[in-house]
């Protein structure tokens, strides 16, 4: 309902848990892992710290990708390139502060610029020696090209399996780009050895601890961000476009701002988890393009259930542990047939996907109690004022 | 947004079509039609299959832009042919669908909170706010359409008639100047047709109407002047009886 204050519209009964859930998340694992004796059976190891922080930045990918195909049925298939462009960014930041550190030992130029022979900083890496500088960029590289991209495609009214399809000739051509050495971000090895972050050696424990923290706040923000969205009027229209895109442009709504808007917005999100994935997995190259990893990540948000936010942070961790799981050991060949089932299976038995089916099963019930409640109101002829009327009726 | 100068014996239209053509592939949709819509009135249009009835809707509402032709609105004050969906419909224009279009996930309040005469803008709706006076002003638009009692109920859940009703309302909460209604009664049992009736009536009474639609016992209920179109032009306009009684209209779609 409307009614209500904007508070407790944004923190029904499932995004409080979800936060609660969180942060003890973002409590224990460090806790575990830094106060517990590795000899503890309860001892979380550096290994699997960093496993989860970057399932964590997976879980913000999927979550982005939520805002905008579960909200407002835009499928993109590209949103991995949003992802990859934030990492870059956080990438270079932390190329320039190796230093003289590197195999050459240039104090300015990055290894890979001394081994091209090139002779100075191309003017697109110059302020990425400054944190602050970087982090906007994070948010401002992605943003924009989705604002020019969305821009385009929005106005002229490009939708469904056609926009998937240029989502994904974007991130390929990004692909190909920079793959190329002359592109300038590292060619085909991207960037990686780094050293410290802010200072802060990123090999570290207690850099690895903090690393997955502050990936726990950034989901926790962007979560809140995209409830505030969905449950505003805002996100009203956005459900209305999604269901009756026509029928919405006919009441006056212009579409293409709202889907701009939000596409946007998603793609500083996607931004911000590549930008938090680099540090934790010590590298960025320009695999993370990949058409396959956004599908990839398309797939988390179908498992988890579109539509709903905390499923396809679900989705993301549920996906990419079964992913963990199945690419270790003996049924490592098999990986790629487990997805391709996942998602059949997920289209065909579970549409709404985990947590959509949840919910759905608990409304059900919760129709069903009522409507036996009202029943029996009227058995027990009790008529309540005006109950009768204003209820949903058993029939239906 | 275009201001045109016009001439005197037009001025006073709400609606004005002149010699509007539209063809898709070679095939004329609308062909030189002509007609307009005079300030509160109610105009029924009627006319076969194929003879332009939505198509006439789409280059009014901005759909679909005209080949040749006129479409001004408001005294002549705006040229529609030269504006979109989005600004024709904050001009004062509303369209129901043929089919009932609801938002059928929302319940039926947000249905209408959706609809309500608002700001639009991207801003506007994210830092929204509900107030007494709209929450009146949904309270008396389900007043009109009977619908009060289903105010929190998923708008996918309700019939089909509920559902035509749902989509007046939220016209009617657009506060449009000019309704435009396609096929309002297809579907319903001979009760709902004539409270239908009834309720556009009721509507006429602060608003321009015009509606589109194949059931002559309706129209017939309704007792306004009827527009017959056939393979895009006005074929007769007048009375029901009038209309009914005409030959051509009588051979090309009444039949005998």
């Amino acid at each position: 309902m409307m009614t209500s204050h904007p508070l407790i519209r944004m923190l029904d009964r499932g995004a409080t848990l979800f936060l609660v859930l969180l942060a003890a998340f973002a409590i224990a694992i460090p806790v575990l892992n830094l106060l517990v004796p590795a000899s503890s059976s309860l001892h979380v190891s550096t290994y699997l710290v960093a496993l989860l922080g970057k399932y964590i930045c997976y879980g913000l990918l999927a979550l982005s990708i939520d805002l905008i195909w579960g909200y407002v049925g835009i499928l993109s298939l590209g949103h991995g390139a949003f992802f990859a462009l934030g990492g870059y960014a956080m990438g270079m930041y932390l190329m320039r502060q190796i230093g003289t550190r590197g195999v050459y030992a240039d104090p300015i130029l990055p290894d890979f610029m001394v081994f091209l022979n090139w002779k100075e900083l191309p003017f697109f890496w110059y302020g990425f020696q400054h944190f602050g500088y970087a982090m906007f960029m994070v948010l401002f590289v992605p943003g924009a090209l989705a604002f020019v991209f969305g821009w385009f495609a929005f106005r002229s009214r490009v939708t469904g399996v056609y926009l998937s399809i240029i989502t994904q000739a974007m991130t390929y051509a990004l692909l190909l780009g920079f793959f190329r050495n002359n592109f300038g971000f590292g060619g085909n090895n991207g960037l990686t050895d780094f050293k410290d972050i802010l200072g802060f050696n990123v090999q570290a424990e207690a850099t690895r601890n903090a690393l997955l923290v502050i990936s726990c706040i950034a989901l926790a923000i962007c979560f809140l961000i995209c409830r505030a969205i969905v449950t505003s009027k805002f996100g009203k229209v956005l459900v209305a476009i999604r269901d009756a895109e026509a029928r919405t442009r006919f009441m006056g709504y212009r579409v293409e701002s709202y889907k701009l808007f939000v596409f946007t917005v998603s793609a500083c999100m996607a931004g911000v988890a590549g930008a938090l994935y680099v540090p934790q997995v010590g590298i960025i190259n320009p695999s993370e393009f990949a058409p396959g990893n956004s599908i990839e990540a398309v797939i988390w948000v179908a498992v988890g259930g579109r539509g709903t936010l905390i499923g396809a942070v679900l989705g993301a961790f549920v996906v990419n542990y079964a992913k963990t799981f199945f690419t270790t050991g003996l049924l490592a060949p098999y990986w790629l047939f487990v997805l391709g089932g996942l998602f059949i299976g997920t289209t065909l038995f579970l549409p709404r996907g985990i947590v959509g089916t949840w919910t759905h099963w608990r409304a059900g019930v919760k129709e069903k109690s009522e409507a036996a409640r009202s029943a029996a109101a009227e058995d027990g002829m009790l008529p309540t004022a005006g109950a009768p009327a204003t209820q949903p009726s058993a029939a239906e | 947004m275009t201001t045109v100068e016009y001439n005197a014996e037009t001025t006073s239209a709400l609606l004005y079509l002149d010699g509007i053509s539209v063809s898709f592939d070679g095939f004329k949709a609308l062909n030189e039609l002509s007609f307009v819509i005079e300030p509160g009135e109610m105009r029924a249009i009627i006319g076969p299959n194929g003879a332009g009835k939505t198509t006439m809707m789409d280059v009014i509402t901005g759909k679909t832009r005209p080949d040749t032709g006129d479409v001004f609105f408001e005294q002549g004050k705006y040229d529609l042919s030269t504006l979109d969906e989005t600004e024709i419909a904050t001009l004062g224009i509303g369209r129901k669908f043929q089919k009932p279009t609801v938002f059928e996930m929302h319940t039926v309040e947000d249905n209408l909170q959706l609809a309500l005469k608002n700001d639009r803008s991207v801003k506007a709706t994210l830092f929204w706010q509900s107030s007494a006076e709209q929450e009146a002003r949904i309270d008396q638009v389900l007043e009109t359409v009977r619908l009060k009692h289903l105010r929190s109920r998923v708008a996918g859940s309700l019939s089909h008639g509920q559902k035509q009703w749902l989509e007046i309302a939220m016209l009617l909460a657009q506060d449009p100047k000019l309704l435009l209604v396609d096929e309002p009664v297809a579907g319903m049992t001979d009760v709902e047709t004539m409270q239908t009736a009834e309720l556009l009536r009721e509507i006429n009474k602060t608003k321009t109407v015009v509606v589109v639609e194949h059931d002559m016992a309706f129209v017939r209920e309704l007792g306004v002047k009827v527009t017959c179109l056939h393979e895009g032009s006005v074929l007769a306009e007048g009375s029901i009886d009038q209309v009914s009684t005409n030959d051509r209209v009588v051979e090309v779609y009444l039949g005998r």
